[in-house]
C-alpha cells in the first residue's frame, strides 16, 4: 500500500501479507475456476443431462405410483432434489479436481506462494461452488415445466441454498483430495460418498413415514438440511393442500422438537465450514 | 557489496535414520550465478527444498534474501522465484493467465502487473504467444514461461532446479541464453542445479555436493586448475589386464568408467608412447581430454556424473544390465 510508483526503474517490493493479500489471492483462485469453466463448455452440457433424466424420465415414470396426497405433481416434489443432485456432482468433482492440480504440478505453484493455505483452499471451494451453482441456473429455468412458479424471491432463495450445498460438497471433495493422490481412486471414492448423501437427503423420496433407522440416517445427513429448506421454499410459494404438504414436506424434528428452517440452514452452513477447515488442516499436514 | 543472498551455517537434515545433509556452510553473494552439482541422492534437492522453505532443516541455519527460512517463511517465499524440475503450469490457461495468477498470489501491485508481465514475456521471447493456451506450447516454451513467471514478482533470488532437464541441446542452449540475458536486466542472484557438466561452465561459482556435504566449491576455472592432469581413456580387449599393467609398470591408478579404462596423467599426449610400449594388451582407441568439470566431479566424488546417475538412481530398471565390470 505504501509502495511509491514514481521511481519506475527501481523494482517495487510486492505486498504479500495481510488480510487484503489473502483476499486477493483467494479471489484469484476463484477466478481461475471461472476461466477454466468458460473454456470447458462440454462439461456443462454433460453435467446437465443426468438431472434432466432424473426429472423427466424417472419423475414421470414414478409419478404414476407415488402417493402425493392430492394434486401435487410428483415432479414438483422431485425438482429441488434434482437441483441439489446436479449441483452435488459438479461441486464434488470441482473439489476433487485438486487431485488433478497436484498431478499436473499446479497445486505446487499455489502452495508455495506467500499466502495461507486457507486462502487457496477457500478460493478453490468458492470457485467450485460458484461453477456448480451457475450450472443449476439452466435447470432452474425449467421450473415452470414442473409447476414451480418463477418467483424472483424463490429463485434467489433456491440459488442461495444451492450455493451452500455446493460449498459443502466442494469442501468434501477438497478434503478427499488431501488424502487421495490418484485420480483413478478419487473419482469413485467421491461417488461413494455422494450417492448415500443424495439418497438419504430426501431428494428422491418423501421423508414422511420412513422406518426409524432410515429416519435417523436422514437426520444425520448434512445434505438433508439443504434439500428440505429448498422444498419448503418451493411449497411456500405454491398452493399446496395441508395433507399433501405433511406427506411430501414433513418438518424435521430432533427428539420431538421441530427444527426451524433457519436452524436447518445454519446446520448446513456450519457443516460446510467445518469440512473446509478440515480440508485446510489436512493440506497443512500433507502437501 | 559483499552481502550474502544465501547464507547457510551448519545445515543438516535427517530423514529417520538417513542423514541427507550433513553440515553445509555456504555463502552465495548478491548477483552471483551459483551452480549446485551433485548426483541424485547427494542432498541437492533436500538442500534446495530447505532454502525454498518447503522442508524444515534438522539443525543449522539458512538465511535467504535476508530472512531466516525457518521462522520467516512467507517473507522468504515472497522474495524468491522458483522454477521446479517438474512443470507447474496450468496448461488449460493461457500464458498470460498463468502469469496473472502468479502476480496476484505474490502480491505484485496491480498498477505494475501488466507492465511487468510484458517485460518478462519479452525477456523469454513469448510476447507473441501470450494469448495462447499453454497446452499448445513445446517443452522449451513452457520452461521459458516458468522462468518468466519465477521472475514476475521481482525476486531477489531465483532458484532453477534442473532448468534444462529433458530438453534438446538446442533448447538447452537457448534457455541458458535467456538466463544470461536476465542477469543483465535484473538485479538478481541465481541458484541453479544441473547435472549437465557443460552447463555448469556458465556459472560464476559452483559447489559439488556428495554424501550430504560440499566437497568442492570455487569458480569452474579454479576447480579445473586443481586437477592438473589430463584424462586418458582407452579401449582395450582386456581391461583387467590393462588396469593391472598400468598399475605395475607405469604406477598409474586406473579404473573402468563409462565402459573404458580411465586414468589421469599430467601430460596426456606425451604419455601415449609410453602407454603402448608398456602394455601388452591390444589397445583399440585412446582418447585424451583436457580437464573438464567432469574430471573435477570425478576427482572429488570418485565417479563421473554418469556413473553416479546410474548407481544413484536406485529405481533405474536397467541398472543390473548396465555392464558394470
Amino acid at each position: 500500500m505504501t509502495t511509491r510508483t514514481d521511481t519506475p526503474a527501481v523494482p517495487i517490493v510486492p505486498v504479500a501479507a495481510g488480510p487484503a493479500h489473502e483476499l486477493r489471492s483467494a479471489m484469484m483462485v476463484w477466478r481461475r475456476e471461472m476461466v477454466r469453466f468458460r473454456h470447458d463448455r462440454a462439461r456443462m452440457i454433460v453435467m446437465l443431462l443426468q438431472p434432466l433424466l432424473f426429472l423427466f424420465v424417472m419423475g414421470t415414470g414414478l409419478s404414476s405410483i407415488v402417493e402425493t396426497g392430492g394434486d401435487v405433481d410428483f415432479r414438483t416434489f422431485l425438482f429441488p432434489g434434482v437441483l441439489a443432485m446436479s449441483v452435488l456432482f459438479s461441486a464434488a468433482f470441482a473439489g476433487v479436481s485438486l487431485v488433478w492440480d497436484r498431478e499436473f504440478g499446479f497445486l505446487r505453484e499455489m502452495l508455495v506462494a506467500p499466502v495461507s493455505k486457507f486462502a487457496i483452499i477457500g478460493g478453490k471451494c468458492l470457485g467450485g461452488s460458484t461453477v456448480a451453482t451457475l450450472q443449476s441456473v439452466v435447470l432452474l429455468a425449467l421450473a415452470g415445466l414442473v409447476g414451480v412458479p418463477y418467483n424472483p424471491m424463490l429463485m434467489i432463495q433456491l440459488l442461495g441454498l444451492l450455493f451452500v450445498g455446493a460449498f459443502m460438497l466442494t469442501a468434501l471433495g477438497v478434503l478427499l483430495s488431501a488424502r487421495i493422490k490418484q485420480i483413478q481412486t478419487a473419482m469413485p471414492t467421491s461417488q461413494l460418498i455422494i450417492m448415500p448423501m443424495m439418497f438419504l437427503s430426501g431428494a428422491l423420496f418423501p421423508m414422511a413415514n420412513l422406518p426409524d433407522w432410515l429416519a435417523v440416517l436422514t437426520k444425520l445427513n448434512p445434505l438433508t438440511y439443504v434439500v428440505q429448506p429448498m422444498r419448503a421454499a418451493i411449497f411456500d410459494h405454491m398452493d399446496v393442500p395441508d395433507g399433501a404438504r405433511e406427506l411430501l414436506d414433513p418438518s424435521i424434528t430432533w427428539f420431538g422438537a421441530t427444527i426451524p428452517v433457519g436452524v436447518q440452514i445454519l446446520v448446513a452452513a456450519g457443516f460446510a465450514v467445518a469440512v473446509l477447515t478440515a480440508g485446510v488442516l489436512a493440506f497443512k499436514r500433507t502437501d | 557489496m559483499s552481502e550474502s543472498a544465501i547464507q547457510l551455517r551448519g545445515l543438516t537434515k535427517t530423514f529417520d535414520a538417513v542423514e541427507a545433509v550433513r553440515g553445509i556452510d555456504l555463502d552465495v553473494g548478491e548477483g552471483e550465478l551459483f551452480g549446485f552439482l551433485g548426483p541424485n541422492g547427494a542432498g541437492k534437492s533436500t538442500t534446495i527444498n530447505i532454502l525454498c522453505t518447503l522442508t524444515k532443516a534438522t539443525s543449522g541455519s539458512a538465511v535467504v534474501a535476508g530472512h531466516d527460512v525457518s521462522v520467516e517463511r512467507a517473507a522468504v517465499r515472497g522474495r524468491i522465484g522458483l522454477v521446479f524440475q517438474e512443470p507447474t503450469l496450468d496448461t488449460y490457461l493461457t500464458a498470460e493467465q498463468n502469469l496473472h495468477f502468479h502476480g496476484e498470489l505474490y502480491g505484485v501491485p496491480r498498477a505494475r502487473l501488466r507492465e511487468r508481465m510484458d517485460d518478462v514475456l519479452t525477456m523469454v521471447g513469448l510476447s507473441e504467444r501470450r494469448k495462447d493456451l499453454v497446452q499448445t506450447f513445446s517443452g522449451g516454451m513452457r520452461r521459458r514461461l516458468e522462468i518468466a513467471r519465477g521472475l514476475l514478482h521481482f525476486p531477489k533470488v531465483l532458484f532453477l532446479d534442473e532448468p534444462t532437464i529433458g530438453l534438446d541441446p538446442q533448447t538447452r542452449a537457448a534457455i541458458w541464453d535467456y538466463v544470461g540475458k536476465l542477469r543483465q536486466t535484473e538485479d538478481i542472484t541465481i541458484f541453479v542445479t544441473t547435472h549437465y557438466m557443460e552447463e555448469a561452465e556458465y556459472c560464476d561459482r559452483i559447489a559439488i555436493i556428495d554424501g550430504g556435504e560440499i566437497v568442492a566449491i570455487d569458480t569452474p576455472e579454479a576447480l579445473k586448475g586443481t586437477i592438473g592432469a589430463d584424462r586418458v581413456q582407452i579401449h582395450t580387449n582386456d581391461d583387467d589386464a590393462a588396469i593391472a599393467q598400468l598399475g605395475d609398470r607405469l604406477g598409474v591408478d586406473a579404473a573402468v568408467h563409462e565402459g573404458m579404462v580411465t586414468f589421469a596423467v599430467p601430460q596426456g599426449a606425451q604419455f601415449v608412447p609410453r602407454l603402448f610400449a608398456a602394455l601388452n594388451v591390444e589397445i583399440n582407441t585412446v582418447t585424451i581430454t583436457r580437464p573438464s568439470l567432469d574430471d573435477v566431479f570425478m576427482a572429488y566424488t570418485g565417479r563421473t556424473i554418469r556413473d553416479a546417475e546410474e548407481s544413484g538412481g536406485s529405481q533405474h530398471p536397467f541398472r543390473l544390465m548396465a555392464g558394470k565390470r
